[in-house]
């Protein structure tokens, strides 16, 4: 998601860099929020420490690392950990700089305060992007060097000793005179000391857990039952449960409601109509589902969308073939006059919900004046504004307690705070100060919109009688992810959301002659980003078309790739380890046939080669897939490995049979039976390899996504000679 | 009231008799390790066990439970439960984690009746547990890692 916001401040952020270099490379960003350009002064270790102060504070040595009496060292969190080992990774970095021992490191979400805990590359406190770890390196690693500083001063101070004689490792603090103490021993000393504004850092080659795949610090309670770690698992005392009834059509409203029979439900207390729909509230949760379901509701659909699939798809393609705003400027008709090959494909995309295992869930506590919200926040400043805007309070009063979040893949976090929002409507409506907990349903889940927007594309694109690409005619038709959001002045710009095209307009690929343009209808269904957010589609189609243009060159498509790949050193190298490492070009057994991808995003590089076997009535079966990364520094090997295992996974379940539609504009699925989600039996074999790197560290919660869907449909093609373009496979019974 | 055991605790429960278990587990009995997925017994997220079988606590009304025996993740333990979480620990299974519990209650339902699964029966027993996080594959290598603790 917001890694628009990043670009220009990445590299400045993921190194350290001299105050005048960094002077002048603020200068030459100056297009760029103010927000962010006072957030870069980067770690803010002097700040107030208040954040940590939970409860057992021994000592708050910096607002990230806090460390117990007994040596339990706190890091506290500043990113939502929503499954992507985010929390493990702030650890690693922490434990890496103050030589800590493993066993002692645990992690606490920190509370929403922009000064302290901002994203240094989004200005808000936000996670998203794939950008914990590359904001983080500097900022976490420079806390654990500070806390040991400190600590090894206060032994010095209690000591009587010279401070470089003071030895930190493993916990424990020593001098060569035989004086010792654990780091929880002198954390109070410690706490009352200033941070050094730059502790020196270890080198690469001193580091002992950074690249070794610290322990995920969440798992052995995730094996326990979490409990109380989740959202939906925080019961504050006299909370009461509410289930909204939201309306069958995006935009419409309600007219009236028959309530009797819900509210006769034993436990329901009350049934309250709300500009977010019908609110049942009860004692607990079944009772108000059950008492939603009896609900007599009348909608006003006047102002709704009404349109289905079938209409906004016929829309699509209709504009596919007009003229449409311009993201990449050049004459590709002209180019393509000079082609000796020519491919013509047009793709169709669905509407995609992110389904994340745990649905929605708000606890919100409004006293009139103040608000406390429970929730998985993933974009706690933001968050925390607009509860403060819907509450006629400002955002000082809103308290943010974040919870683990049961997965989110972008549907966390949202730019108008939608559910956010939705909670504090609810606390208005119930209008006391009991604690009131929001639950969404699976069906509210999959029928509450945000969606990956639909989107068709159209692509003519030709290869000349040297084998090279010669032109490219490229165009998208997609809603706006971004447009009438906070975030639209940082990446919509003339007409064009570079979140519709991107992944396509900055492609790697040297190829002349590409146009790409752009049409944004506007359709009534919210949308969000969603795992990977362009590169979901954009990927497929040029990696899908890659292949074609190769087909119908007669080339190789691993060579084919190479040879449009002169400029990228990176991209070229994980797709020829990916490709050695899963005997590309060697046979295979009988019914098998390989595909492959690579794609750059969020900052990484990711090549996969897909193993494909497709049975008798025509259904694809992944049976295996060779992964090859390049995220520069692996701070955790295993997390990149189970990161790009998951991305590839997700990715899988969308292509294979995932879509969201709509009937005269009622979605038409409602649970995992009419969303089929990846399920064991559909799970490929994966092997990860990483390439060793010592670039700054970028991201991988994203990145293993978008190369799948076209390594897939590349294996499909190569056995069956059709290309896959109308997603889900199930579309064209290919699953 | 309706009476049961979970967790080798007799417990008396005052809901309607077609409350969902799963609601029942958690919002009466505060065990919250138990979690909410779908609401229709596609996701698997509240499996528990019911004397001894693996059954999906929102598919389950409690006052079909009345004298019977429930286990949870809470208080699911012996050697194949050690087992499972062992193995779940060394492969490093979840991530977001939400489904885990599920898992875990599943694949330890699996390896009481069957303590050397083969793949298909992995895919059998575990078909019915959505993980939106897609760590399917080290499920599966960790099903099998248990088998092999449990035979010491």
């Amino acid at each position: 998601m917001l890694h628009y916001l990043e670009q220009p401040l990445r590299l400045a952020a993921a190194t350290a860099m001299s105050d005048t270099s960094r002077r002048s490379f603020l200068k030459a960003t100056g297009g760029i929020g103010v927000g962010l350009v006072i957030g870069f002064a980067v770690p803010g270790l002097a700040g107030p420490a208040r954040a940590a102060t939970g409860a057992g504070a021994g000592g708050a040595l910096t607002p990230f690392v806090r460390i117990a009496p007994d040596g339990t060292v706190t890091v506290i969190s500043k990113h939502l950990d929503k499954g992507q080992g985010t929390a493990t990774g702030l650890a690693t970095l922490v434990a890496e700089e103050l030589d800590a021992k493993i066993e002692s490191v645990r992690v606490e979400f920190a509370p929403a305060n922009a000064e302290l805990y901002k994203n240094l590359l989004f200005g808000v406190q936000g996670t998203g992007g794939s950008t914990a770890m590359a904001n983080s390196f500097q900022q976490y690693r420079t806390a654990g060097a500070a806390a040991r500083a400190m600590l090894r001063q206060a032994a010095a101070t209690a000591w009587g000793v010279p401070v470089d004689e003071v030895k930190a490792a493993d916990g424990m603090l020593s001098h060569a005179s035989g004086k010792s103490a654990g780091y929880g021993e002198m954390a109070a000393a410690a706490s009352a000391l200033s941070p050094p504004e730059a502790p020196a850092l270890k080198q690469p080659s001193e580091w002992r857990y950074i690249g070794k795949s610290f322990p995920r610090v969440d798992v052995p309670m995730k094996t326990q039952g979490a409990t109380g770690a989740f959202g939906l698992d925080v019961d504050i005392p006299g909370r009461i449960v509410a289930v909204l009834a939201r309306a069958p059509k995006f935009g419409a409203t309600v007219k009236s409601v028959k309530a009797e029979a819900a509210k006769a439900v034993r436990d329901v207390i009350d049934v309250r109509p709300s500009p977010a729909g019908v609110i049942v509230f009860a004692k607990s949760t079944w009772p108000a589902i059950k008492a939603r379901d009896l609900l007599e509701i009348e909608w006003d659909y006047s102002s709704a969308e009404t349109r289905g699939t079938a209409e906004l798809l016929a829309e699509y393609r209709d504009l596919a073939g007009k003229p449409g705003p311009v993201a990449r400027d050049a004459d590709a008709d002209a180019a393509l006059a000079g082609a000796k090959h020519v491919v013509e494909l047009e793709y169709s995309f669905p509407y995609l919900a992110h389904a994340p295992m745990e649905t929605l869930d708000v606890t919100i506590r409004f006293d009139g004046a103040k608000a406390t919200i429970w929730t998985g926040s993933q974009l706690q400043t933001v968050d925390q504004m607009v509860a403060g805007a819907v509450l006629g309070v400002g955002p000082q009063d809103i308290a943010i307690e974040t919870s683990w979040a049961g997965g989110s893949f972008g549907r966390r976090a949202v730019p108008n705070s939608d559910y956010i929002a939705e909670a504090c409507i609810v606390a208005k409506v119930w209008g006391q100060p009991d604690p009131v907990k929001v639950i969404w349903t699976r069906e509210d889940d999959l029928r509450g919109g945000y969606y990956r927007p639909m989107y068709v594309h159209r692509v003519r694109a030709g290869v000349g009688a040297d084998g090279r690409i010669v032109g490219w005619m490229h165009r998208v038709v997609g809603q706006s992810i971004f447009t009438g959001t906070a975030f639209e002045k940082f990446v919509v710009h003339n007409g064009i959301d570079h979140a519709s095209v991107e992944g396509a307009v900055d492609t790697p690929y040297s190829i002349p002659g590409m146009r790409v343009e752009l049409h944004t209808p506007k359709v009534g269904v919210p949308v969000l980003w969603w795992r990977s957010v362009g590169h979901t589609h954009t990927a497929y189609v040029m990696e899908t078309m890659m292949d074609a243009l190769a087909s119908a060159s007669g080339q190789d498509p691993v060579a084919f790739r190479l040879a449009h790949l002169d400029g990228d050193a990176r991209k070229a190298g994980v797709l020829r380890l990916a490709a050695e490492k899963a005997g590309w070009g060697s046979p295979l057994p009988a019914g098998r046939s390989r595909g492959i991808a690579v794609h750059k995003s969020f900052s990484s590089y990711v090549a996969e080669v897909a193993e494909v076997s497709i049975g008798d009535g025509g259904a694809v079966k992944v049976e295996r897939v060779v992964a090859a990364v390049d995220c520069g520094v692996p701070i955790n090997p295993d997390n990149i490995r189970a990161q790009i295992e998951g991305g590839i996974g997700y990715g899988l379940g969308a292509i294979l049979r995932n879509a969201i539609t709509l009937t005269d504009g009622v979605v038409d699925q409602s649970n995992f039976d009419t969303y089929e989600s990846l399920r064991i039996d559909d799970m490929p074999t994966v092997e990860v390899h990483i390439v060793p790197s010592t670039e700054a560290p970028t991201g991988v919660g994203e990145p293993g996504t978008p190369p799948i869907g076209p390594a897939v449909a590349n294996a499909v093609f190569a056995a069956k000679g059709s290309m896959p373009v109308n997603l889900p496979f199930t579309t064209e019974g290919h699953a | 009231m309706i009476e049961f055991t979970v967790n080798g605790r007799p417990m008396q429960v005052d809901a309607e008799a077609d409350t969902p278990l799963l609601w029942v587990l958690r919002d009466h009995l505060d065990l919250k390790g138990t979690k909410f997925g779908c609401g229709a017994g596609l996701c698997g997220a509240c499996t528990v066990h019911l004397n001894g079988e693996p059954v999906r606590g929102c598919q389950t009304q409690v006052g079909d439970v009345a004298g019977a025996t429930v286990t949870t993740i809470e208080g699911v333990d012996g050697k194949v439960a050690a087992a499972v979480r062992q193995a779940w620990v060394e492969l490093q299974v979840p991530q977001c984690g939400y489904c885990q519990s599920g898992q875990i209650m599943s694949a330890t339902a699996l390896l009481a009746g069957t303590p050397k699964p083969g793949d298909a029966d992995i895919d059998g027993a575990m078909w019915g547990n959505v993980c939106r996080c897609a760590t399917y594959a080290r499920i599966r290598g960790a099903i099998h890692r248990a088998a092999e603790i449990m035979e010491g």
